[in-house]
């Protein structure tokens, strides 16, 4: 059993058994989201540089517009991109 | 009185020492106005997202301080006609921010106390927990 599970984490082509997406924040019990952390806000960000959503990242709409907050801040000083391809 | 923290960038084309004259200037500034600096912070000479004036890279500077409103807007009146301030930010801390601000000036200070340990690893690990308990959920 254990064996045959393995094989179906290496094969994408287990639809039926859909992940649920969670907030991350609720779960870990993050509370502040820093604009001063570029890499950790680059997870929110396609590699256009553009913020990624709700759909996709799971974060629940509080914190949706927390880091949407973080990552603005972040591009005024210059530690994100307004524009850029090729980010990761 | 309320909790701020402001980052601001210096041009590239300063000396070390005009640099610092130009932080002792700001950090003056703000206690003549009655504010009292709780931290500071040097990030140092780092490469810019995006060009600002022609510039790639800037002397990063963070400061948390405890000020009336009122002299934020001097601050920053400072800030736009000092012309070696090429970008400034200033946010008030909310409650979160507080706390986290808290947080993050303790881990500095163990940072110092023993250089390579500390604050980096704290991430990982919970990253370690999320993939754990995923690959649980699909046993299931």
């Amino acid at each position: 059993m254990a064996k045959q599970s393995e094989i179906r984490y290496l094969t994408p082509l287990a639809v039926d058994v859909k992940k649920k997406k969670y907030c991350r924040f609720k779960k870990n019990g993050i509370k502040y989201i820093d604009y001063k952390d570029p890499e950790f806000l680059k997870k929110f960000l396609n590699e256009q540089g553009k913020i990624l959503p709700r759909r996709i990242t799971g974060t629940s709409l509080k914190f949706q517009r927390r880091v949407a907050q973080a990552v603005k801040r972040a591009r005024h000083i210059a530690l994100l991109p307004y524009v850029t391809d090729l980010m990761k | 009185m309320n909790n701020y923290e402001t980052v601001f960038i210096l041009t590239p084309v300063l000396s070390d020492a005009q640099m610092k004259e130009a932080v002792e200037k700001f950090k003056n500034l703000l206690t003549e106005l009655g504010a009292e600096i709780i931290n500071e912070e040097d990030w140092g000479l780092r490469k810019l997202a995006y060009p600002i004036q022609k510039k790639t890279t800037g002397f990063y500077h963070f400061l948390e301080f405890k000020a009336e409103p009122s002299a934020i807007e001097k601050l920053e009146v400072n800030f736009r006609r000092d012309e070696r301030v090429i970008r400034f930010l200033t946010v008030k801390q909310d409650k979160f921010a507080l706390e986290y601000a808290e947080k993050r000036r303790s881990n500095k200070q163990q940072k110092k106390q023993e250089p390579f340990a500390a604050s980096k690893k704290a991430t990982p690990v919970i990253e370690e927990e999320i993939e754990i308990e995923t690959e649980e959920q699909e046993e299931n």
